[in-house]
């Protein structure tokens, strides 16, 4: 009882009152294109980079493939790429995702009216691992512990798809496990929708290319939410449901 | 002649294959003779060949050299047949399966021929090998996955009971088969950090860190051992986060939520350390080859120590009240006994195995120069059960906080280099084989090149694949209701044993 009071006490209060205010101290996140020139037929940042997300003329990198290993900066001659600490990379719309010089932040997410109405209170979500190498399952497990607790705007994890809104899919989504994600997304009622979080889930990143893997379900049901990272930071995608639903904080 | 190196090298054509028969007689005379089975597997030579290679560490008694892992290889064509070793040493089954997987090549004898993960032309034909039966009055069978209630890897559980109680539990997996060793050979050797460090999410540093070592082995390059020292202090770091995340699964499973909140919240802290060092809370880019992207600098230094000096008074709190507690001993003591025969004979590895009495630490048998100037406490466990290893992640988290600090307060050697060594060709026609212990157990790499310096075959082994047998046995006479805490208790990887 009394050890129980200590630990209570030592514990103090963890969560992090908004959400939308925090930021996370030396967090590699949005990538930062400065204004230099590029060094004439210099292509380092995209030799280095190990997921295709850059492109050139001009440089972009497309958080939809960036894994966020600042792989490229270093390889830059002209300095021109570096990572500032924004969380804020989630988006509606998969060819939105892109950021460049002219181009640095992402356009704000828009409350989706109905998605408000129907959800705004209450959302269940079902997770949904199809290759993912726990590191986004440990960030979307972290969206529950005490620092982070979306269980207080009313999201929750749940176990049965009967009771989920929404499907959070993590991983590059392997053949081995398609027929069990699409029967999991037949189990669930509708209205529903899709989040596809970390950079396996919106474009294969790292995995493209395998034979192991079959995105055929994304082709069939677009994600409502794309939530950047590897893994992303778990207020990536806090901001991203709370500004979807506009949720307040 | 210095410490037993974690990294074992040699050309290949010094280490001539002999015929199948005659590699698997030796393996057999090898285990024999005490020597501990580390990895077996093989790859393909043309259309029709397939070469295998088995590493051994050798016993602490013929500790002479520097070459304490003993690498035997063979040469075979695809379905050709050799005596298989799994009947007298139950440590190879799985090994012999994936050969026969991945090869072609068929072990006589084995008993249990089941794909270890489905890949190639078996993708997608996960109910085609049958399941175990039971058959009799009172029996039935439950499954379960491979999507679980929780946010967890998939996998398939399928329990065969009598009554209540589990006659036996078949784990079938490979629903995470990415091909990821395929992936390895289609970039350059150099440029695959990222990619190493998703095999297993949870263990990118014991993953980045082998593959750097084996890399830096295969160019020729020493890295300084300020680079090591600041890897030692990520990989611990690391260990500490896992069995975290491993202790928050636990107290939640048996709704224990104190601790399940105070665990979750310590590991916060420890991964956002790591986040301050290195940019991501999994550590990832923290490792490349030629040494480390991000030195300790005195900053670092000091906030790591600040960290974890208020981390170690909340955590030693959190773990008396925990074992303390009368429900939480009634819960795990005596659930899920895996015996220290069963472990040894099972070849299982890490803290598995160490819960069951094995004293098996790679940081301890190949500890190179640096754990040779540091060395690690070696923990165990004698119950070998849930209460074991919740003890034992518990112990193990406070020896990695001591020696972090030992090293963070080391009064000599810089650890704020960020440096890289710039790496050059790899030697050709060489094997390297690269092990570190993960926080599950010895993360095993296996390079090869070719004649022309390009990577030939890169195998990749988690710890979690001797030791998901471990938990079938672990369950055996409990009933399904104890399974997830038998389950959280050992903390495999899905995607490592499925890749």
């Amino acid at each position: 009882m009394f050890k129980s009071i200590a630990v209570r006490v030592s514990q103090g209060s963890q969560f992090i009152p908004d959400p939308r205010q925090a930021s996370p101290t030396g967090f590699r996140g949005r990538p930062l294109i400065g204004a230099a020139d590029c060094a004439t037929d210099c292509a380092a940042c995209v030799a280095a980079c190990p997921t295709a997300a850059i492109t050139l003329n001009p440089v972009a990198i497309d958080l939809g493939r960036c894994v966020l290993c600042g792989d490229c900066e270093p390889a830059c001659p002209s300095a021109r790429i570096s990572f500032g600490n924004d969380v804020c990379m989630a988006a509606t719309d998969r060819h939105k995702l892109t950021v460049s010089q002219s181009r640095p932040e992402l356009d704000p997410i828009k409350v989706n009216e109905a998605l408000r109405q129907r959800f705004g209170r209450s959302l269940k979500l079902r997770s949904v691992s199809a290759g993912g190498c726990n590191g986004c399952e440990l960030e979307v497990n972290a969206l529950t512990n005490v620092n982070f607790d979306i269980g207080r705007y009313g999201i929750d994890i749940v176990a049965s798809p009967r009771h989920a809104d929404g499907l959070v899919l993590t991983g590059p989504i392997t053949r081995n496990m398609a027929q069990a994600l699409q029967l999991c997304w037949d189990g669930m009622p509708e209205p529903k929708l899709v989040i596809a979080v970390g950079a396996c889930a919106i474009s294969g990143s790292p995995f493209e290319g395998s034979s192991a893997i079959d995105r055929s379900f994304l082709g069939r049901f677009a994600p409502t939410l794309y939530v950047p990272g590897c893994p992303p930071h778990p207020l990536t995608f806090v901001r991203g449901v709370l500004d979807l639903l506009g949720i307040a904080g | 002649m210095g410490p037993a190196k974690s990294v074992v090298m040699a050309l290949t054509h010094d280490v001539q294959p002999v015929g199948l028969a005659d590699w698997a007689a030796a393996c057999a005379q090898a285990l024999a003779a005490g020597e501990r089975l580390l990895t077996l597997f093989g790859r393909r030579e043309g259309d029709e060949g397939v070469l295998t290679t088995a590493v051994f560490v050798r016993s602490e008694a013929s500790d002479r050299d520097e070459s304490r892992l003993n690498v035997l290889r063979g040469r075979g064509r695809r379905g050709d047949a050799f005596a298989s070793l799994t009947a007298t040493y139950p440590a190879a089954q799985m090994f012999e399966r994936e050969l026969w997987e991945q090869t072609g090549l068929q072990p006589t004898g084995h008993p249990w021929l089941k794909p270890v993960r489905f890949e190639g032309a078996r993708q997608q034909h996960m109910t085609d090998y049958p399941f175990f039966s039971v058959r009799g009055q009172d029996v039935h069978e439950v499954g379960v996955g491979p999507i679980h209630a929780s946010v967890i890897e998939p996998g398939h559980f399928r329990f065969m009971c009598h009554g209540e109680q589990v006659h036996h539990l078949e784990i079938q997996l490979g629903y995470q088969h990415r091909g990821v060793e395929a992936l390895l050979l289609q970039r350059p050797a150099a440029a695959l950090g990222s990619l190493v460090e998703s095999i297993a999410g949870d263990s990118s540093i014991a993953y980045a860190w082998g593959y750097c070592a084996a890399l830096e082995a295969l160019a020729g390059v020493t890295v300084g051992f300020e680079a090591e020292r600041v890897r030692g202090v990520a990989l611990e770091l690391e260990r500490v986060a896992m069995h975290l995340a491993g202790l928050t699964g636990l107290a939640t499973d048996i709704a224990f939520l104190q601790g399940g909140a105070t665990y979750g919240r310590l590991r916060t802290a420890i991964i956002n350390a790591i986040m301050r060092v290195c940019g991501s809370r999994f550590g990832r880019g923290w490792l490349r080859p030629g040494g480390v992207r991000f030195g300790l600098t005195p900053g670092l230094r000091h906030d790591l120590l600040t960290t974890l000096a208020a981390f170690s008074k909340d955590i030693g709190q959190v773990n008396e009240l925990m074992l303390g507690a009368r429900s939480v001993r009634s819960r795990f003591q005596g659930v899920g006994t895996v015996s220290r025969q069963a472990a040894q004979e099972l070849g299982l590895v890490g803290l598995a195995a160490r819960a069951s009495g094995v004293v098996f630490d790679t940081r301890a048998s190949l500890p190179g120069r640096l754990y040779a100037t540091h060395p690690v406490d070696v923990l165990h466990e004698d119950s070998g059960d849930c209460w074991a290893r919740l003890k034992l992640r518990m112990r193990e988290i406070d020896e990695s906080v001591r020696w972090i600090r030992e090293v963070l307060e080391a009064p000599q050697g810089e650890l704020a280099q960020g440096n890289l060594v710039p790496l050059g060709p790899l030697w050709p026609d060489t094997l390297c084989v690269s092990v570190r212990e993960g926080f599950r157990g010895p993360v095993v790499q296996a390079l090869e090149t070719a004649a022309d310096g390009s990577l030939l075959h890169y195998k990749v082994q988690d710890p979690s694949l001797p030791n998901w047998f471990g938990l079938a046995l672990a369950v055996r006479n409990n009933e399904i209701s104890d399974f997830p805490i038998c389950n959280k208790s050992f903390d495999l990887s899905y995607c490592g044993n499925d890749l």
